[in-house]
């Protein structure tokens, strides 16, 4: 312990605390002050770089799920504009059909109003030649016939015997 | 293995020395400086472990018989009782035992165990008493560039050559190349490793700069004393005393209430033990915590530069018993591997120093609520108490 206190120099003990406190103060200065400024720097923008890459990353995540989520409503427009457009097809050509039919039942009833009118027409026509006819007939038998009162009556009666109105 | 290898060359110095030696062992005028026996190998390292006046690299005798030293001198800076004394240390001849008289201003001084002694006035030489103390002169204050302050130069120059240019680099460039590509993990290490989580992520800017200039100062210091240069100035005690007294004084008045509330009046405990708490607690904080500090450094890079060196003497002490090539092989392998383990130790007294100062000071600045701060995540924010918790 003697020895230590002996070796102890007060003078190189003054020395070092004036070098020493130089050194510090210089070098905090110079050096420590550049050094943990850029280094907390160069850290603060290695952590800003990395939350950035992290929000980019999440932001294209978000854009995918959009784009996902559009192609998907894009896809059920065009399956429902089918179906739409199917559904307006066959009720189209339902409804065509049913028009159809109704103005073929149309044309057929007019048809057969047109044909029974014909036909009574026709009929009337036939019925007043007939009777034109007969008369004729009986005009020219009764000239022929006339002669003859006997027979007159006779073919008088088998003629009008035939003749049956339907 | 380069610091290995420089002890190698030093190894092969002191060969040659002891070649030197026993070829001029016989008459008995030409031992004088040389280091041949246990005694004298014990004052050698003696005269190592101290301050130096003079820089000295090795000493040899010619084939004329003369000692020469191969070194150069230093300027000796003393407060004598007639005031500044300045002249260089070469008037001293290499003389260690007061037996030179330099006579400068009026005064006489000698220089005896590595310390300048002014003579009392009309004494023309040293007298010792029975405990080989001198007795008619007395130490004066000794601001001398000595070996040591030489070493903190060097270390200080080296440092700010290096950490500006890395400081400069920084305005250019985010990372640094070259050597700054060195110590920039260099001084990551001591920010993430030692300063952060010791004083806690609210303090710990303030005290970096200490804590990196203390680090790398005893590093470079220590390793500077493994080279043949033999330095040895983490090994002084006024180098030592002077960086835990920095300590102290910063974690003293870094201290906040809380701090010194713990130390004077602790809470929690009974009154009747608080003032003998508080004569603890002071003794802790004011002496024994830098006595700690300034005694670990100190005696292990001692011990470091005590055992390395004995370890070379092997081949001195053991020669009669081994021969020469045996003391030889065995000295090399032992002070080889001690040398290995020197740099570790150099680096690890470094860091507990740095360390235990940044944990003391992270003491002074800690919160001392016992309820534990939250974030507003209400995670805990780790705080140097947990650290220290974690730690111990």
């Amino acid at each position: 312990m003697e020895t230590l206190i002996n070796d102890f120099s007060p003078g190189l003990f003054i020395v070092q605390t004036i070098l020493l406190l130089g050194l510090i103060l210089l070098l905090v200065k110079f050096a420590w002050k550049p050094i943990l400024n850029s280094l907390n720097e160069r850290e603060e923008g290695i952590t800003n770089a990395l939350e950035a890459a992290e929000n980019a990353r999440k932001e294209m995540q978000n854009l995918q799920a959009d784009n996902d989520k559009l192609l998907k409503e894009a896809r059920a427009e065009r399956e429902a504009m089918l179906k739409e457009a199917r559904e307006i097809k066959d009720k189209l050509i339902s409804e065509s059909k049913e028009q159809a039919k109704i103005e073929g039942d149309k044309i057929v009833l007019q048809a057969q109003a047109a044909i029974e009118s014909e036909k009574k027409a026709a009929m009337a026509d036939i019925k007043s030649q007939v009777a034109e006819l007969s008369v004729a007939i009986a005009e020219k038998v009764i000239k022929q016939e006339l002669s003859n009162k006997e027979k007159q009556l006779k073919l008088v009666d088998n003629l009008l015997g035939d003749i049956k109105l339907k | 293995m380069k610091k290995a290898s420089t002890y190698f060359s030093k190894l092969i110095t002191t060969l040659i020395l002891l070649t030197v030696a026993t070829g001029f062992s016989n008459s008995e005028s030409d031992k004088e400086g040389q280091v041949d026996t246990s005694d004298e190998i014990k004052e050698y390292i003696n005269h190592h472990i101290k301050d130096s006046h003079d820089f000295h690299l090795f000493s040899y005798s010619n084939d004329a018989g003369e000692r020469k030293h191969i070194g150069f001198p230093l300027p000796i800076i003393v407060w004598s009782s007639e005031g500044l004394v300045t002249f260089m240390s070469s008037a001293f001849h290499h003389d260690d035992k007061g037996e030179i008289i330099v006579e400068k201003n009026g005064t006489k001084f000698a220089k005896l165990h590595s310390k300048i002694y002014e003579l009392n006035s009309g004494e023309s030489s040293i007298t010792f008493d029975e405990e080989e103390h001198a007795s008619n002169a007395s130490k004066v204050l000794d601001f001398s560039i000595t070996k040591s302050v030489v070493g903190v130069l060097l270390v200080g120059l080296l440092m700010l050559l290096a950490f500006s240019s890395l400081g400069r680099q920084y305005k250019n460039k985010k990372v640094p190349t070259g050597f700054g590509r060195v110590l920039e993990p260099l001084v990551l290490y001591v920010r993430d490793e030692i300063s952060r989580p010791n004083i806690g992520e609210k303090h710990y800017r303030k005290f970096t700069g200490y804590l990196l200039t203390v680090f790398f100062f005893i590093w470079i210091l220590n390793l500077l004393g493994l080279t043949p240069f033999g330095f040895n100035v983490t090994g002084q005690l006024a180098v030592t005393a002077c960086l835990a007294i920095f300590t102290l004084v910063i974690y003293t008045f870094s201290g906040n209430k809380d701090y010194w509330m713990h130390i004077l009046w602790m809470p929690g405990v009974p009154y009747l033990i608080r003032p003998v708490l508080a004569v603890i607690e002071l003794a802790g904080a004011l002496i024994i915590k830098p006595f700690s500090l300034l005694v670990r450094l100190f005696a292990n890079i001692s011990a470091g530069h005590i055992v390395v060196m004995s370890l070379i003497a092997i081949m001195f002490t053991l020669k009669e018993t081994l021969g020469v090539a045996g003391a030889t092989l065995l000295s090399f392998i032992l002070s080889f591997f001690i040398t290995l383990i020197e740099v570790l130790v150099a680096f690890l007294q470094a860091y507990i120093f740095t360390m235990l100062s940044a944990l003391f000071i992270g003491m002074a600045v800690a919160e001392h609520d016992h309820d534990h701060a939250h974030d507003e995540n209400t995670n805990e924010v780790v705080d140097a108490e947990d650290v220290r918790e974690n730690f111990l």
